[in-house]
């Protein structure tokens, strides 16, 4: 199922995911985004329920750069997090948002952090987090190989074990992963992990 | 599994010789999985008044919000803080507020109230308040708790001595409970200190 996970480094921030678009035992898309880059140094990693998942993050999204419209400076990661976090509060208990979010920031004065927001507006600051059915693995691996302060290098390691990892222990596993990382110089994709890679059919016209 | 269970709880607070001590455990859980090892349960209104919110994580953390925002406006239009007694008051009936689609939280409420008297209470999640003399317990461990407490409290203890108690009966207690653990954090206070330490227990 959806597996979204993250770390937190020397500096930077690292977010997670699976790339497969999903309605009941069909495969709609392989290479869906679902990591979304709030600002120049934030990202958002949400898993749950496909629409309200869109929905919730693009709403978030657009606010978040209201503020800056408004007040002439981004917001920190720990207010997008109370912010995201305040807004599922007050739906809770009217019409629910079923998406899970890990927030991942860098701000100049604190340094880069990571924000685990359940689907029922729990916060709570991590240095690693995992959903899904992955999280059973990446979770583990975390605990076992996680140390604060690793290098870029040694997190996408971690990273890759991770999905090593989640691919040959999970039976319904994504093949697909996105990497996206924000640091000081801001938020960016990294790198994918495909095992399977959609094609172009050639035209036979 | 309950929704009180969802996230997993302890708490206890105890009265001592004109000081208090509340302590919480550490854990944050969704059902059967550990989140986090360092997740806080007892916050500050002010220097003399401390509330633990067990229960769902959260409605601990919007309860906290609306407690902190009633008690600034207080604290504006009086020029003074609440007095422990009236802020349980306030709990209480904020909960009751919700009364048919309650916040699934069960407060633990601890401050020096006139002439610097330790006042515990705690209440269920639609804010019957339970004054008591000796110690008041929540969460997932309540049970064991109580057994512990009552076992281990004397009145009149000095805050060293309290310390002790209370780290004791909250450590052998969550040890029996898998929802709750990973250590604790204990808040002493007296008229004119309070001590904030963390415990190390059975980290499973």
């Amino acid at each position: 199922m959806e597996c979204v996970f993250g770390l937190v480094g020397n500096g930077f921030t690292l977010i997670v995911a699976d790339t497969l678009a999903v309605h009941s035992i069909l495969v709609h898309k392989s290479n869906e985004d679902k990591i979304m880059i709030l600002d120049s140094h934030k990202l958002l990693g949400a898993s749950g329920e496909s629409g309200d998942r869109v929905q919730f993050t693009e709403y978030i999204q657009k606010n978040v750069a209201l503020y800056q419209f408004r007040n002439g400076i981004p917001l920190t990661t720990a207010a997008a997090a109370n912010f995201t976090r305040g807004e599922l509060a007050t739906a809770l208990r009217k019409s629910p948002y079923f998406v899970n979010i890990l927030l991942a920031g860098y701000d100049k004065e604190t340094g880069p952090s990571l924000y685990y927001i359940d689907y029922i507006a729990t916060l709570h600051k991590i240095e690693k987090g995992a959903f899904g059915y992955g999280s059973y693995f990446s979770l583990s691996m975390m605990d076992r190989h996680y140390h604060s302060g690793m290098s870029v290098k040694e997190a996408i390691d971690l990273v890759d074990k991770c999905i090593m990892e989640i691919r040959s222990r999970l039976v319904v596993a994504p093949p697909n992963f996105v990497i996206k990382i924000v640091d000081k110089d801001g938020a960016r994709e990294y790198a994918w992990r495909e095992s399977i890679k959609d094609t172009i059919a050639p035209n036979t016209a | 599994m309950s929704i009180f269970e969802y996230n997993g709880s302890a708490l206890i607070a105890m009265v001592g010789k004109n000081c208090f001590a509340i302590a919480s455990d550490r854990r944050l859980g969704v059902q059967l999985q550990t989140i986090a090892t360092d997740f806080q349960r007892i916050y500050k209104i002010h220097d003399k008044l401390y509330i633990g919110l067990s229960g769902l994580a959260t409605d601990a953390q919007t309860l906290y919000q609306r407690l902190v925002f009633r008690h600034k406006l207080y604290q504006l239009r009086e020029e003074r803080d609440m007095k422990p007694e009236t802020f349980a008051s306030l709990v209480s009936a904020i909960l009751y507020e919700k009364r048919f689609g309650p916040y699934f939280c069960q407060p633990v409420i601890a401050g020096l109230g006139d002439d610097d008297k330790p006042f515990i209470c705690t209440m269920d999640s639609i804010g019957a308040k339970e004054l008591a003399k000796d110690f008041v317990v929540a969460g997932t461990a309540s049970e064991s708790l109580y057994g512990a407490c009552e076992s281990m409290y004397k009145p009149d203890m000095e805050p060293e001595e309290l310390f002790e108690t209370i780290s004791q009966a909250l450590l052998s207690s969550v040890d029996r409970d898998c929802l709750s653990g990973w250590g604790g954090h204990v808040f002493v206070v007296t008229p004119t200190e309070v001590i904030e330490r963390t415990l190390k227990g059975r980290m499973d």
